[in-house]
């Protein structure tokens, strides 16, 4: 094993070891779910915790999420600090009035005599046909509700720091994940670390344009990066990793110095987080500066099950350097070859 | 009356009910003034329920209840001044003036918070108990619904749930047999709840006339079943809201429930029967008692600031 510094783990391997961290050192955490405790371990996120830490600690439920989400809630309210597991986070919809009549409510109505530090893991599916159901990212309605906040970590090393943040955090916190993420390595420190809520991270410097990618699309964008190279275009790459709150005045800078922002998200256009962030920067640059605004995401349908079909739902590295091509009206047609996005290609499934 | 229930027991019962009368026959009576900006749902009618329970309950204890929440707030020891001053929508209420009568919350009555959304607490009461047990701390958790909440599935995950974990915990049904205006009949194919209940594997018993006596010593039973380590328990407790659901007035006008029926269960008042049974001299010493302590929280309501506008910032996120 090579040292702690240069250590390289997987985001998977990133999430187990700061729940397996904060549980050993914070006997008030625990972990549940429907699957935790089973022999898969949520993709080896909570393997054997229910060994290491008890039963009582790290546990199976029944198929209950609006309950099971208020059972988080109010043992959070009693001084512990759940973390709760979704699978996929389309089943975030059987917890939406928990978590924003309840959850995201209490410490306003009690003028913070009470608070609810409970962390909502929901993990988005993509590839081999995870259809209408089992992909969907739904960050941008819990951004929309005061009294919640949410992370979208895209490196192993933000899995880890934000998800120890998240369960330090007082405040009820969506945690979301991507399913296409989780093989992905990158350098992780063994020792415990947070980062932080509301600072987002400039990941490349450029000068013709700013691209924000959210969670899986910031690999997108970082292809993309290099097909835009070939035409003498650099980029400002920024990956906000919270959500809310939201670090909008890094990526403002970067568009006073760029003149142009393009919004690449894992989810819908509409009323989502590419069109808030898009018009956050407007109002603050308006009068300022000339900019060029847009946004690219999923498809306006549902999330089709058969591969080519999906291949056309998603942005790609070649539709996210077209686009920027575009916005910047640079000269002639340009068409940028594919680039493969291994984690996709290479995704056996099943789940 | 149980020879048994002795004087001092019917005092402090009497008196806890009447508390609960004066408070909301006052918010009544000053409604029409436009200072209780809130809607209230009154629980007149019903204070033999919260006050039955309560009798057994320990300051330790934790309650969760409804938007129709003030007798159980009252009853739980409640502070009359902090609840006035949040309906009058003031800075020295018990939250500033953010909660308002339908989620009235203060922990340091063991009354952790009231919900709008019909249902929704009561998971939020089976968390509580859970933590209490991981904790291993002697608290039982105790939570107040309608019987319109049982027919929300939240209800029923939370059940089998707390019968899953063997929770300490008490669901307290106040059956007073209508969502709004819609009878209980018009909304369950099996009206008996309890054989529902104890489906989940949840003792659950019914106490039919909303006698406070009952609904006391049923409770002392369950209460003492929870404290003994053997898991959730349900009472139905049978019970009648004589105002509108929403608001200070009174419903016959609307039709929708015999007027026979509402003037039965005013005949079966608590109240008047234990005041009744007490001397008059004692009667009048409680009741002159609850008058000037109401007189207290208006005129602290009264004289209390309007929060000025930071406070809208405050606590949203901690």
């Amino acid at each position: 094993m090579s040292s702690s510094k240069t250590r390289s783990v997987s985001y998977a391997e990133a999430l187990y070891e700061a729940l397996y961290q904060e549980m050993d050192r914070d006997p008030s955490v625990f972990v549940y779910g429907q699957g935790v405790d089973d022999a898969k371990g949520m993709y080896g996120t909570t393997l054997d915790f229910h060994k290491s830490f008890g039963p009582e600690r790290c546990f199976d439920t029944p198929l209950s999420e609006d309950a099971m989400t208020g059972v988080g809630i109010g043992a959070a309210i009693a001084g512990m600090r759940p973390v709760h597991v979704h699978q996929r986070m389309d089943f975030l919809l059987l917890c939406m009035n928990q978590l924003v009549n309840m959850a995201a409510k209490m410490s306003y109505m009690t003028e913070g005599a009470v608070n609810v530090p409970f962390v909502v893991r929901g993990i988005i599916g993509r590839s081999w046909g995870q259809g209408a159901q089992h992909s969907q990212a739904l960050h941008s309605y819990f951004m929309h509700i005061p009294g919640l906040r949410v992370f979208a970590p895209t490196t192993p090393y933000d899995a880890k720091g934000c998800m120890i943040s998240a369960i330090r955090d007082d405040n009820p916190v969506v945690f979301m994940e991507h399913r296409m993420l989780y093989g992905n390595t990158g350098i992780v420190p063994e020792a415990s670390y947070e980062v932080p809520f509301g600072q987002a991270r400039l990941l490349s410097e450029g000068n013709d344009i700013t691209i924000v990618g959210i969670s899986h699309m910031v690999v997108e964008v970082l292809r993309a990066k290099q097909l835009l190279a070939q035409k003498g275009i650099s980029a400002d790459i920024i990956d906000p990793v919270s959500l809310a709150p939201l670090d909008i005045d890094t990526i403002a800078t970067s568009v006073a110095k760029t003149g142009s922002l393009m919004v690449v998200d894992t989810s819908w256009l509409s009323c989502g987080a590419g069109s808030e962030i898009v018009t956050q920067v407007i109002e603050k640059l308006q009068g300022a500066r000339d900019i060029r605004v847009s946004r690219l995401g999923y498809q306006p349908t549902p999330c089709p099950t058969t591969r080519p079909l999906e291949d056309l739902f998603y942005p790609t590295a070649q539709s996210i350097a077209l686009g920027a091509y575009n916005l910047l009206e640079k000269p002639g047609d340009w068409a940028p070859e594919a680039v493969e996005a291994s984690e996709i290609a290479e995704f056996r499934g099943p789940f | 009356m149980n020879q048994e229930i002795d004087a001092q027991t019917v005092g402090r019962l009497f008196a806890a009910m009447l508390r609960i009368r004066c408070v909301e026959e006052e918010i009544i009576r000053v409604y029409s003034s436009d200072k209780v900006k809130s809607p209230v749902h009154l629980s007149i009618g019903q204070e033999s329920i919260a006050v039955g329970v309560c009798e057994n309950l320990r300051a330790i204890d934790i309650v969760y209840a409804t938007y129709r929440g003030h007798a159980a707030y009252l009853a739980k020891g409640g502070d009359i001044n902090g609840m006035m001053a949040e309906l009058w929508g003031k800075s020295n209420g018990l939250a500033s003036g953010k909660a308002g009568s339908m989620h009235l919350g203060d922990r340091e009555a063991g009354m952790i918070g009231t919900s709008a959304i019909v249902a929704t607490g009561i998971p939020l009461a089976v968390g509580n108990a859970l933590a209490m047990k991981m904790q291993r701390k002697d608290v039982v958790t105790t939570v107040f619904f309608g019987e319109g909440a049982t027919d929300e599935g939240v209800f029923h995950e939370s059940l089998n749930f707390a019968a899953l974990r063997k929770l300490p915990i008490l669901f307290i049904c106040e059956n007073n047999q209508y969502a709004i205006y819609s009878h209980v009949r018009d909304r369950m194919g099996v009206e008996n709840l309890c054989e529902r209940v104890a489906a989940y594997g949840v003792p659950a018993t019914r106490i039919e006339n909303g006698d406070v006596f009952e609904v006391s010593e049923q409770t002392r039973i369950a209460v003492q079943e929870i404290r003994d380590g053997n898991g959730p328990q349900f009472l139905e407790c049978m019970t009648y809201r004589w105002r509108d659901h929403v608001g200070p007035g009174e419903d016959r006008h609307i039709d929708y429930r015999p007027d026979e029926e509402l003037d039965r269960w005013i005949a079966n008042d608590q109240i008047a029967r234990l005041g009744g049974l007490l001397d008059n001299a004692d009667r009048q010493k409680i009741e002159a008692e609850i008058e000037l302590e109401i007189a207290e929280a208006i005129a602290f309501a009264e004289t209390g600031p309007f929060p000025g506008g930071e406070v809208m910032y405050k606590n949203v996120v901690q």
